[in-house]
This record gives structure tokens, C-alpha cells and sequence, in this order.
């Protein structure tokens, strides 16, 4: 695996906790790699399945699901759901032969900037060891 | 009848030969049949415990093994000391796979857990009060009982169930069957000092004439409990604390199985009455 | 054709200085699809920045606008009043976050570059699929319900009806109060604590704008913020309260005499028609049919016989009313545990263990012995007291390992009224002296100082009767050493627990409690007083064992922000809520149970076809029914499996 590898990794997150982390972290300038891309959405509660099989056929080598911590979600239950439906993604995903470590969840709140940043390098770096997502990435036209 | 496995452990062969001589006389009167652990060892009593955790383990799960294979599920060992070792090491069994499957190795045995330990108390309570009431010959007399349930009986209530454990009723429950009056006091739940009878006497001494002290300023006539430890704590050290503390009057102390002998009408030296320090025959 | 308009903004040199924001936004022209004009500014949120957006929607007919700048946390709202200055609904603009998450985080004016221009493409993509949104409006009913009748109840009664709104006050007991009517005096100050409530309880009864349903309880509640529907329950007085003058006859004549009183908590006894105490309101007496002769029997009626005004009338049947209310305010408060699983402490055994609000009663004015502090066992004034704190607080085992907050402060009241009244030595076993409150620390050592009280730092293994005293057995964790006190009473500080049927009343109103049965704040440090139902707030001890100052100004709280509601001529809410397709939906019902704020209803079509429907007072939108519903019969709105799609297209 070359270097050169830069993967792409989608996040999910909820707009109270997670993505509210993530600023905190730009706020308190702490520097995680760049691969990251997020996507806001109200709860983790939101998060369709099908979100993540999306990403993955575009192409992501990694999706990082995060939302607030069991007992903290805004709308109080939304982030068990979340739980529940990842914990049956994930045994879909490895049935289906993709590595069970390009899915993560991660309970990250609005106070856990360093967290956030923490959780961003490590799952880069694990990425970059899975290498590219070949599984279920769709042809595009150039290949 | 109903059967209950029986385990005297070493006391009830030795200085409680009286708690075992009057249980095994009212227990075929109140339809109970105590079928004797075969081959018994040492519940660990005292000592195992502090030395080797899994040795206070073993100890124990060899007899629960041995009435499980009786087909005793429930077991009652009428000393408080062997009650505590064998539920306590029972709960800790029956909480961990893991360690029941340990013990099973080192015991060379296959215990599943099915037993149920009970104390004395949990057994005179599961005949019931109405049972009792109707085997009484020679009723109590409104003899005034403090009943006396020591530390281990009761305790730890996640061990032993029970919700009571600090102001307990069931020897109460059966003193009043009996004819007796319990009465209303302090320390049915003290420490009588125990294992330290021996090696801090002046502790012992000053703990169980506070127990004897607030018996007898709320009016009891005797002390009924089912310790041997206590038994001989308050009874074969009573001469030396009432010496000690200066008190004239002494309070006789019983088995609850031998103040039941009594109240049933067995004479008093078929109970082995005759076998304590401070005289109990007068009762 | 979207027509999208991207603005980037290089926040000063936060975001120019490592993203090269006029090639993103050269780029973002040129290679991303729908977008027909884009543009950069040293500070977008400025006045001239927002002017660059407000002429490009006119100038380029946009129908979407992508900021690309700071944190939508930060910024949405500014932007989205600049695209309504321009024309645009302010829900088709979308935020993406090249500060906070980009230019701030990344150190590669490469990485960070192209990132921003990837963040931008998702925006633009998921912009194109947005469909303008208008707030929803909800109609309010004027009119507030305060359930519970305590200080915090009447506090935010008396606030919400002294702003010109109408409140409709519903009390559990014959009369309002509560518990801070039981007190004696408060701490720190001492004052009296029913000489500064009574006059309150008074207001409430004559405030033109409060109704007051006392003796009755809340049935059930339907509806939504604005427009809730209550079900009231009035419990059978045995008294027509339109002809009662409260003359107390009936309660001199009643020969049922023996009832403990729960207004002295257990310490004095009542008749079977009774008024709770001297200065209840209302002052009608009420009947309780588990000990009255005349319910039981048919026979006695002597009440009824003496009644000059004809009051006594013996009724059964609970009376059922409905009232519409635009808001709700919890203040049902708290139960004081009863400490049976504390054994070794003697409570029930040994008459002269109470507990402490028993002896507030006794040294109360208005108790059973006029404010003479007496023993129960023998009525001889005790010479010696110990306290004990944290019966049942702060104890995993056998109470809740919660603090209840008051105990301390009370214990230090008690042992300074039990100084005062009866010249008594007060001992008093504690974990930990918590005094956090202005004046708090002062009164503590008040007690200790000027009135003597003894301070044991450690806990009580036993108490038991010896003759005519009792003895408390502990330990002296400070010297580490037992201690053997002979004292006259022991006063157990039981902990503060919440109502026995708290978790029933919130189910009703569908909203969240702990474990302990606590009512839950919305946010444990920004919204306190909210819960998660909308237009639902929470009044004091309720939601949390606290004081009376604490609760006096939480109930003002929640009654402002019960006012807030009751203002608006009509509520607008966020359009950003889940919509059900009739023509997707096949009735499984997965998403009402998922659904934490009960927004889901059930609607019959004409054609006779079962679908849900969303409650739009009710949703709060966080979209768990959508990635719930098989069909994909549900949508959230501005969020949309469409719209997220888009944004995971364009990576």
C-alpha cells in the first residue's frame, strides 16, 4: 500500500453532539488528517442503513457513524436506534465480505473536541492500512 | 414429611451435641425428616476463608455437590457459621459459570447448582407458625424470650435474601408459638465477639454482657438463639462476665430447637439440658 | 434547473490563509454542476458580505445559495435571513463548513483546498434537491395548567396569572401548601415558613385568573404545545363546597377521631371529615370514606346532621372536567422516604426514632403540641437529640445514591430550633456537611457555634432503647474511634424521593423521568426547566430534590417560560419535521414506535384506508420514523433520503 493513499471517509453524525465535537475541535485547532468528510444530520437516529451502503458504493474506504452518548441524545432514544440498526449493518457488511473496521460508531459529545480529532486519526490510520475499498465501490467511467 | 438434607457440621458434634439432640427430636413431631449428608467434610468454618479464597469454595461445594446428589436440593445446616459458608459460597456459584465450572475441577465433582441452603430459622418458618402451634404440649407460659439471631444468620442480605436483617421476627414468630412472649429489644443482631473467644477473651466478655445486659433491662427470663458460637460464647463465659461486670443474676441461654423440645414435651436431659454451663433445667 | 449560488468566505486569514478560497471558488464555477455564479469575500457574515448574496440571488435568479465559510452553528441563521432579504427561502441555503472543520484542522493548503471544494460540491448537490420550507404555525390557547399545589405550583400560578394569563391550578390534596406548609421555620433566615406561604396560598385563592381544583387529579392529557386537552378528576369531598361556610362543626362533632394526620406526618391524629390544617385552602372539609362510619357502615351521619348550612352530602362518584390549555407546569414535588430499611435505626419500634419532618410538626406552631417540643414516647422535653443525616441519601445499598440536597441545612435548623425551644444538646452524625447557598455555611456553623450543636463526622450502626434513653452507636470517622451517645430522640434527615405515582402522571404527559422516578430537564445546564414534550416545564422538587429558594425560582422560570408560549398570538415552529405519504404508507405503525414524543397518529383516508400522520406540534424532528418506515413512506424536511443522497452522490 503506497503512501499516496489518501482515503475517503464519510461521517454521519448528529448535529448536537458529534457535529457540535468537531467544532469544538476547529475551535481548539487540533489538527486531524483531511479525509474526512461529514454530513450533518438532525440524530443518529436518522441514519438509514442505506446511508451507509450509498457511501461505500461511492467509493468511501471508511464510515464513521457517531452520534451523542447513550442517555445524552437530544431526543432521548434516537441514538439507540442508531445502535441497534449498526450492530445488524455490521454483520450484513461481513457477511458480504467488506472488513468489519471500515464501519466504526463512536459516541462523541459536544465537549469532546479531542476526542473527535483522536477518533479521526485513528480511523484514518487504520483505513490506510485496510487500503482502498474495492468491495463495493461501483465501476465509474474511467476504470 | 418433608425431607431436608441435614449437615451438623463439626459443632453439632462436639460443644452443640444439645442443639443436634433436640433438633432431631422435634423435627419428626413438625413432619420433618432430616436425612443426613453422607460423608461431610468441614464447611471451612472460620479459617478457610482467610487463608484461600478457592479453599472456602471447595469446602462448601463438596457438600452442596454431595446433597445434590442425594437429590437434597435443599440443605440445612443448622449452624449459623456452616450456613453462611455453604449460601455464601452457593450465591457465589450460582452467580459465576466460571467459577462453579473452577470449583468442579478442583472438587473432581459436577455440581449444577440445584441446591437451595437453608437456615434454621427459613426452615422453622417453612413448616409454619399453625404447625407449630399444634404440636405444643407443655405451652411457654408467657416466659419472656429474647430472641438472639447473631451476625450470621441474617447477613449479608444479598447472601441470604432477606429484607429483615437488621430488626428480625422470625424467632420471635415461633417464641410466641411456643407460648413464650419475645420481647422487644436491642441486639438480636449484635456481634457476640466470636471467633475471638479464644485469642481476645476481653473483647468477648465485654461485648456479650452488653447482649445479656439489655436482655435482661427489657425483661427476658432466657436468651433463645441457633449459634453454637454464640451458644458458647454466652453460655460457658457467662460465670466469667458476670464476675467481671459485677452482676449477681445469671440468664440461661438455649438452642431454640431445645426450648421447643420443651414446649413439645420431651423431658429435659432427652434434649441434653443437662449439658450447659448455666443451669436451664429449672425452665 | 437548480441555479446555485456558492460564497466563500475567507473569515480574515482563518479560512484564506491555509484554503486558497479564490481558486475553491474559481473552481466551484467551473467544474461543479448547477452552479451559476460564485464568489469570495474577506467576511461573508458582514453587512457588504451578505449584500454580495442578497443582489447575486436577484442578479443570477438563484434558487439556491451554498455559504462556505464557518460552522452553521454558527452563521445559518445570519444567512438565512440574507437569502430572504434576497428573495430566496431562507431553506434553500445550506452551510458548508470550511472553518471548523477544514481551514482550522488541516495544515496542507492542498489537502485543505481541495477538501473545501468537496465539502462545497456535497452542499451544492444536496442545495439543488432543497424545496422551500415556511414555518409552521400552531394556534395557542390562553390559558395555563399548573399541576401540583406546593410552593413551586403556587409561585408559578400567581406568576403566569399576575402576567394577565389565566391558569388553571390542580392539587392532589384537600388543600395547597404542600410540604413547605408542614415546615416550621426555614433555614437560614428562621423566619416562619407558613407565615410567608399562607399569604400566597391566599392570592391563589382569590386571584380572578387562577381557577383551583383542589382534592383532584389529572386523568389524562391529549394534544400538543399550544393546544393540550386535560382530563380532571375531582375526588368525592362529601362536601357541597357551594354551601359550606368552614365553620369546622362537622370535624368537632365527627367521633371518628383516632386517623393519624398526614399533615403531621403520622405524629398527631384527625377526624374522618377533616380540614388538613388551621389555614388551608380552601378551607372546606373534606371526608375520608376509608374511615368514615357513614361510608362504611350507613350509619352515624352526625356530620351531616349538625351542618346548619346543609353541606354534608355524602357523594361518590368522582366529577370529570376538561380543561384546554395552551401550556403545562410540573411542580407535583416529592414524597419523604420512609426509613423501614434502616433497622438498626429503631423507626416503628422505638417511638422516640422520627423521622425529620415528624419533628418539624412537633416543633411546629401548628402541630399536634403547639410548638412545645415533646417527646413522643412519654411527652417529656428532651434533654439530648441526635440527628442523623443521609438516611436513605447517599446510600447504593439500601436508599438512592443521590444527595437530597436539604438535609444538611434542615439538620443544622433542627438542631438550632431544638436549642432554642427545649435548651436541648443536639449531636448531629454526618458524611459530609454540603452548605452550597447564600448563607448556607454561616447558618452551619451558627449551629455549631452559638448553639452548641455537636458534629460527629460518621455513621450510626445501631440505636437502641436502654430504659428511658436511647443509645446511639457509631463511629468517629475524625478521631477514628466509636462513639456510644445516651440521648432522649433520634431525628432520622430521610431522603427526599420522588412521588409514588410520578412516573404515572409523567406517562400521561409523555414525559421523561430517571430511574429514581425524577422528572428529566430537556438540558441538565441550558433548558432545565423544559422536558422533551414541548410546552411541558418542570417546577421544583419534581424534577430533582432542591430547596425552597431553588424551587420558588425554578417555578418562576418555568412560569416565564409558560408565558413565552402563552404571548404569541400563534406558535411558529421550525418546518424541519417528519411528513407521512398516504399513498406509501401501509399502516405497520414502526414509526409510532419509535417515535419518543407520541408525533405519530393515526388518520383514517376517505377511502377508508388506515395511514399514520405526523403531528406537527408534536414532531420535533429528529427523523427516526423515516429511516424506521420500510416503504419510505416518511420524510424529514431538509433532510430527505433525496437530499442526503445527494450529498453521498457527490463524494
Amino acid at each position: 500500500m503506497g503512501e499516496d493513499f489518501k482515503p475517503t471517509i464519510i461521517g454521519f453524525v448528529c448535529n448536537w453532539c458529534t457535529y457540535a465535537g468537531a467544532d469544538l475541535a476547529g475551535t481548539s485547532r487540533l489538527e486531524y488528517p483531511a479525509n474526512i468528510r461529514l454530513i450533518r444530520l438532525p440524530c443518529s437516529g436518522r441514519i438509514d442503513p442505506l446511508f451507509i451502503f450509498r457511501a461505500f458504493l461511492q467509493g468511501a474506504d471508511g464510515v464513521l457513524v457517531s452520534g451523542c452518548h447513550p442517555g445524552d441524545c437530544h431526543y432521548t432514544t434516537g441514538n439507540y436506534y442508531a445502535k441497534r440498526r449498526l450492530a445488524i449493518i455490521k454483520r450484513l457488511l461481513e457477511y458480504i465480505g467488506l472488513e468489519p473496521g471500515r464501519l466504526r460508531l463512536e459516541w462523541i459529545s459536544a465537549s469532546e473536541g479531542q476526542r473527535f480529532a483522536d477518533v479521526c486519526k485513528e480511523f484514518t490510520a487504520r483505513i490506510k492500512e485496510l487500503g482502498p475499498q474495492r468491495r463495493l465501490r461501483q465501476r465509474t467511467a474511467g476504470e | 414429611m418433608i425431607r431436608f438434607g441435614y449437615y451438623p457440621g463439626c459443632s453439632l458434634e462436639s460443644s452443640a451435641v444439645e442443639f443436634d439432640l433436640s433438633l432431631r427430636k422435634v423435627a419428626p413431631l413438625l413432619g420433618i425428616e432430616l436425612v443426613e449428608l453422607p460423608d461431610w467434610n468441614c464447611c471451612g468454618a472460620s479459617a478457610a476463608h482467610s487463608i484461600n479464597h478457592l479453599l472456602s469454595l471447595a469446602l462448601p461445594a463438596r457438600n452442596l455437590a454431595i446433597a445434590e446428589g442425594e437429590n437434597l436440593l435443599e440443605l440445612m445446616p443448622p449452624c449459623s457459621a456452616c450456613y453462611s459458608n455453604l449460601a455464601k459460597a452457593n450465591y457465589e456459584l450460582l452467580g459465576s459459570p466460571g467459577v462453579l465450572r473452577q470449583i468442579n475441577q478442583l472438587i473432581e465433582m459436577n455440581y449444577q447448582g440445584r441446591v437451595r441452603v437453608l437456615s434454621i430459622l427459613e426452615l422453622l418458618n417453612s413448616i409454619g407458625i399453625e404447625k407449630i402451634v399444634s404440636v405444643v404440649k407443655n405451652n411457654l407460659d408467657g416466659k419472656k424470650v429474647a430472641c438472639y439471631y447473631g451476625c450470621l444468620m441474617l447477613r449479608p442480605p444479598k447472601v441470604t435474601g432477606r429484607l429483615d436483617f437488621e430488626q428480625p421476627r422470625g424467632m420471635d414468630e415461633v417464641v410466641r408459638a411456643l407460648g413464650g412472649e419475645p420481647v422487644s429489644w436491642g441486639f438480636k443482631t449484635e456481634c457476640c465477639g466470636a471467633g475471638f473467644s479464644m485469642s481476645k477473651t476481653e473483647v468477648v466478655l465485654k461485648l456479650c454482657h452488653d447482649i445479656l445486659n439489655n436482655a435482661r433491662a427489657n425483661g427476658a427470663e432466657l436468651i433463645a438463639l441457633a449459634c453454637p458460637m454464640c451458644m458458647s460464647n454466652l453460655d460457658m463465659r457467662q460465670n466469667a462476665i458476670l464476675k467481671r461486670y459485677g452482676v449477681k443474676e445469671s440468664l440461661p441461654i438455649l438452642y431454640i430447637t431445645e426450648l421447643m423440645g420443651l414446649a413439645l414435651g420431651f423431658p429435659p436431659e432427652e434434649l441434653g439440658l443437662n449439658r450447659h454451663y448455666i443451669p436451664v433445667t429449672t425452665i | 434547473m437548480a441555479r446555485i449560488g456558492v460564497f466563500v468566505c475567507w473569515c480574515g486569514v482563518n479560512i484564506a490563509g491555509t484554503v486558497d478560497v479564490e481558486r475553491v471558488a474559481e473552481e466551484a464555477e467551473e467544474k461543479i454542476s448547477n452552479v451559476v455564479y460564485a464568489t469570495d469575500y474577506k467576511y461573508m457574515c458582514s453587512d457588504p458580505g451578505q449584500q454580495i448574496i442578497v443582489e447575486a440571488i436577484k442578479d443570477h435568479r438563484l434558487t439556491g445559495v451554498v455559504v462556505a465559510s464557518c460552522s452553521p452553528r454558527m452563521h445559518e441563521v445570519t444567512f438565512q435571513k440574507a437569502c430572504l432579504t434576497g428573495g430566496l427561502n431562507p431553506y434553500c441555503m445550506e452551510m458548508a463548513n470550511i472553518r471548523e472543520q477544514d481551514s482550522w484542522v488541516h495544515k496542507d493548503r492542498e489537502e485543505a483546498t481541495a477538501k473545501a471544494l468537496e465539502l462545497i460540491r456535497m452542499k451544492v448537490a444536496k442545495v439543488s434537491k432543497l424545496e422551500p420550507l415556511f414555518p409552521i404555525r400552531v394556534p395557542v390557547t390562553k390559558r395555563a395548567l399548573v399541576i401540583g399545589g406546593g410552593v413551586a405550583g403556587i409561585q408559578a400560578a400567581l406568576d403566569i396569572a399576575d402576567a394577565n394569563q389565566e391558569v388553571v391550578l390542580v392539587e392532589k390534596e384537600p388543600s395547597i401548601g404542600g410540604h413547605m406548609a408542614q415546615l416550621d421555620e426555614t433555614f437560614p433566615t428562621l423566619d416562619c415558613s407558613q407565615c410567608i406561604l399562607t399569604p400566597k396560598m391566599v392570592q391563589v385563592a382569590q386571584h380572578e385568573r387562577i381557577k383551583l381544583y383542589s382534592y383532584a387529579e389529572v386523568e389524562s392529557v391529549s394534544g400538543y404545545v399550544g393546544n393540550f386537552v386535560v382530563r380532571i378528576s375531582k375526588n368525592p369531598r362529601g362536601v357541597d363546597t357551594e354551601k359550606c361556610t368552614g365553620c369546622g362543626v362537622c370535624v368537632e362533632r365527627c367521633p371518628v377521631k383516632k386517623i393519624p394526620s398526614e399533615f403531621n406526618a403520622g405524629i398527631g391524629s384527625r377526624s374522618a371529615i377533616y380540614i388538613p390544617f388551621p389555614q388551608a385552602v380552601p378551607n372546606w372539609p373534606v371526608i375520608d370514606q376509608e374511615y368514615c362510619t357513614y361510608y362504611k357502615k350507613k350509619k352515624c351521619g352526625l356530620c351531616q346532621k349538625e351542618c346548619a348550612a346543609g353541606a354534608v352530602i355524602f357523594d361518590t362518584e368522582p366529577e370529570f372536567i376538561e380543561e384546554a390549555v395552551g401550556t403545562i407546569v410540573v411542580a407535583t414535588g416529592y414524597d419523604p422516604w420512609e426509613p423501614v430499611a434502616y433497622g438498626e435505626y429503631g423507626y416503628g419500634i422505638y417511638p422516640d426514632v422520627v423521622t425529620s419532618l415528624q419533628f418539624e410538626r412537633m416543633t411546629s406552631a401548628s402541630g399536634p403540641t403547639s410548638g412545645v417540643l415533646k417527646r413522643p414516647s412519654d411527652g417529656e422535653v428532651p434533654r439530648e437529640v441526635a440527628f442523623i443525616q443521609c438516611v436513605g441519601s447517599r446510600d447504593n445499598v439500601k436508599g438512592y445514591p443521590y444527595c437530597s440536597r436539604i438535609c444538611c441545612m434542615y439538620t443544622a435548623k433542627h438542631a438550632i430550633i431544638a436549642r432554642h425551644k427545649a435548651g436541648a444538646q443536639s449531636y448531629v452524625f454526618y458524611i459530609d456537611v454540603r452548605a452550597g447557598g447564600k448563607g448556607y455555611e454561616e447558618f452551619i456553623r451558627r449551629a455549631q457555634e452559638e448553639d452548641g450543636a455537636r458534629y460527629i463526622r460518621g455513621k450510626v450502626s445501631r440505636v437502641y432503647q436502654d430504659g428511658k434513653k436511647l443509645i446511639v452507636r457509631g463511629e468517629d470517622t475524625l478521631l477514628g474511634r466509636p462513639v456510644e451517645l445516651r440521648v432522649d430522640m433520634v431525628v432520622l434527615a430521610s431522603a427526599v424521593k420522588a412521588k409514588s405515582d410520578a412516573g404515572k402522571l409523567a406517562r400521561k404527559l409523555n414525559i421523561a423521568y430517571d430511574q429514581y422516578e425524577f422528572y428529566t430537564e430537556a438540558h441538565p445546564k441550558l433548558r432545565p426547566v423544559d422536558t422533551n414534550c414541548a410546552g411541558i416545564f418542570l417546577a421544583g422538587t419534581c424534577q430533582a430534590p432542591k430547596d425552597i429558594p431553588d424551587t420558588v425560582s425554578q417555578a418562576s422560570a418555568a412560569a416565564s417560560k409558560a408565558l413565552a408560549i402563552l404571548s404569541a398570538q400563534e406558535l411558529t415552529r421550525e418546518p424541519l419535521i417528519s411528513v407521512v405519504d398516504p399513498l406509501k404508507c401501509n399502516a405497520c405503525f414502526s414509526c409510532r414506535e419509535v417515535c419518543t414524543f407520541n408525533a405519530i397518529e393515526e388518520e383514517t383516508l376517505r377511502s377508508g384506508k388506515k395511514v399514520s400522520k405526523v403531528n406537527p406540534g408534536l414532531c420535533l424532528g429528529c427523523g427516526a420514523c423515516v429511516s424506521a418506515c420500510r416503504n419510505g413512506a416518511l420524510s424529514l424536511k431538509g433532510f430527505t433520503d433525496d437530499q442526503i443522497y445527494a450529498e453521498v452522490n457527490a463524494i
